[in-house]
């Protein structure tokens, strides 16, 4: 196969980056993105600072030991999709609004977007990458597919891992899926099946 | 974002040694909620952020403290808002704190968001959080929202800045009767009503503290078998939203008549709304629900609605009627 066959829509977006999308847009258009936007950093901190530029860190992706140079003002969510290219969180408001982003830190579900990447420094993160095992989806990600859990499926890799966070309880209501997935906003409304998939995958795994 | 350098001291000594070297550049963080949505918008560029949450001392173990204290109630300064939603302790007496963290923003957010840093969040006023528009609280001259878009400022206690007070907590703590402990040069306890300016006192700060100066804890007071409290909000959608309008409310209760009564209006006026119109109207009396309605009538008399506002009288009002109804426990009325 030559390299060109293998060029990916998704290769080609994360190759092109942000920036390049953006060429022709005026600086006021813009949307808003978790990349810097090119100012000089200010002169270096005392010593036991951090930054302002890369600076190591050192974390545990999906089960994985992740050493990193990150600067301290790039989000987890940049970090995770610009730097390790793992780009199941998406960005979408880069706000806290809206829940695209989420991903589990030491099992709590958050919004990578309003965290610096610094923020996971010995933690471990888990992204909707992380939920399969050996090519096999995890029982929560079945229940999604058996009951018409998502449609243009923009939310979903941020609504899985608000629904993960959940699973451990014992005992689920129909009540604590609906809060817990509160911060996910899906704009085709598939809210009823996402909440029938995550009471089914909780009987499942029982 | 700017960049900017990360300090992460183990004392608070050694975090306001680092917040006063720079008192320009450099700001505590504490869940970074509001300070990260800030610097993306561009309205603030620290050159350095000094973590709250590293903190291994004495002070950094009363800020993630949460329980009884004293004859009182502790909630520290770094205490999540989804902690403070799944606490047991507060019973019926502080129920308006617990409905409250469970009711702002997201449940994501509330496992970020701190006690500290919510009642310390800027304001939401789309004026102010554009980075290219000049407003008063930026050192312009004039509040853009009197001649501008006005339909979630304020319609009580507003001018020459028409902002609303964007903390939930705020508002119930302000019904608690809390108070909240300072630690800067030196060490101050005061009255939650202290801690905010009112725009005529400062149009350009919310709060009282000084660079440098760290919020270690709210401490609630003793609260009596037959102390009641509540808190709800009005917002465009349930989730993910600020109010339009809140309410919190306190009282003894006892054979149905009211005594110590405290109610506060949030997202109405620049700072939490005590309506001292409405405690008069109840201190004392059997809970009715004609009574309600006057104390509900009396809180927004005062009312000055901007050009996109005037909604919120009736809203604040029945939602206070709600909130009254609901703590009493008297039945709302068909
Ligand atoms: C989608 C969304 C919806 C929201 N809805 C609501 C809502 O309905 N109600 C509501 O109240 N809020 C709401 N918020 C705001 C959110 O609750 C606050 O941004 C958050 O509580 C701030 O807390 P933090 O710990 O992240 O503060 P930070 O961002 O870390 O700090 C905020 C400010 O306080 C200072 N600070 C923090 N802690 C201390 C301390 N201990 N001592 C001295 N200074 C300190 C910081 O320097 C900074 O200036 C919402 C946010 C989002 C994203
Ligand atoms: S992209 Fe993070 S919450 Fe919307
Ligand atoms: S499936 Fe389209 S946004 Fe949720």
């Amino acid at each position: 196969m030559s390299d060109r066959a293998r060029i990916t829509r998704r290769g080609l977006f994360r190759g092109i980056g942000t920036a390049g999308l953006l060429a022709g847009c005026k600086p006021s258009e813009r949307p808003p993105t978790t990349t810097e936007d090119g100012e000089q950093p200010p002169p270096a901190g005392s010593a036991g600072a951090l930054g302002p530029g890369p600076s190591p860190l050192e974390f545990t992706l999906n089960g994985q030991r992740q050493v990193a140079e990150v600067a301290p003002h790039v989000t987890l969510l940049a970090a995770l999709r610009e730097q390790l290219r793992v780009t199941g969180p998406k960005v979408v408001c880069d706000r806290g609004a809206c829940g695209a982003c989420t991903v589990l830190v030491d099992g709590v579900a958050r919004n990578s977007c309003m965290m610096l990447a610094h923020d996971v420094d010995g933690a471990a993160v888990t992204t909707v990458e992380g939920l399969s095992q050996g090519g096999k989806l995890s029982v929560l990600q079945e229940a999604f597919i058996r009951h018409d859990a998502l449609q243009c499926g923009f939310c979903t890799s941020g609504m899985l891992m608000s629904c993960q966070a959940l699973l451990g309880r014992t005992q689920l209501e129909r009540e604590d899926v609906e809060a817990a997935i509160a911060g996910n906003l899906c704009r085709c409304g598939t809210y009823p099946n996402v909440v029938a998939a995550v009471l089914d995958a909780a009987k499942g795994s029982a | 974002m700017r960049p900017f350098v990360i300090r992460r001291p183990k004392s608070l000594d050694e975090a306001q040694d680092a917040a006063r070297e720079r008192p320009q550049d450099g700001v505590l963080r504490a869940g970074g909620i509001d300070l990260i949505d800030r610097m993306k918008e561009g309205i603030d560029a620290p050159a350095e952020l000094v973590e709250l949450r590293g903190l291994a001392d004495e002070t950094g173990e009363l800020m993630r403290a949460l329980g009884p204290a004293g004859d009182g109630m502790q909630v520290g300064a770094l205490v999540t808002l989804a902690q403070l939603a799944a606490h047991e302790g507060f019973g019926a007496a502080r129920a308006a704190l617990r409905e409250a963290a469970g009711s702002a923003a997201t449940p994501t957010i509330r496992n970020a968001a701190t006690l500290g840093g919510n009642l310390l969040q800027r304001p939401r006023c789309w004026y102010f959080r554009h980075a290219d528009l000049v407003c008063l609280k930026k050192g312009g001259t004039a509040c853009l929202a009197v001649s501008g878009e006005n339909k979630f400022h304020a319609i009580l206690g507003g001018g020459p800045s028409f902002i609303v007070h964007p903390s939930t907590l705020a508002c119930a703590l302000t019904a608690l009767d809390a108070q909240v402990e300072v630690r800067g040069a030196e060490a101050r306890t005061i009255a939650i009503g202290e801690l905010f300016l009112t725009p005529k006192q400062d149009a350009r700060r919310e709060h009282t503290l000084e660079p440098g100066e760290v919020l270690v804890r709210a401490i609630l007071p003793k609260a009596g078998d037959d102390q009641r409290s509540g808190y709800a909000a009005v917002k465009e959608k349930q989730s993910h939203d600020w109010p339009m309008a809140e309410a919190a409310v306190k009282m003894s209760l006892q054979s149905g008549v009211m005594t110590d009564v405290r109610v506060v209006l949030g997202h109405v006026a620049p700072i939490p709304w005590r309506s001292r119109e409405a405690e008069a109207a109840l201190e004392g009396k059997p809970a009715s629900a004609a009574l309600f309605a006057e104390a509900a009538k009396a809180a927004l008399a005062e009312a000055r609605p901007l050009r996109d506002n005037a909604y919120k009288i009736p809203l604040a009002q029945g939602l206070l009627r709600e909130v009254l109804h609901r703590v009493a426990g008297v039945p709302l009325p068909e």
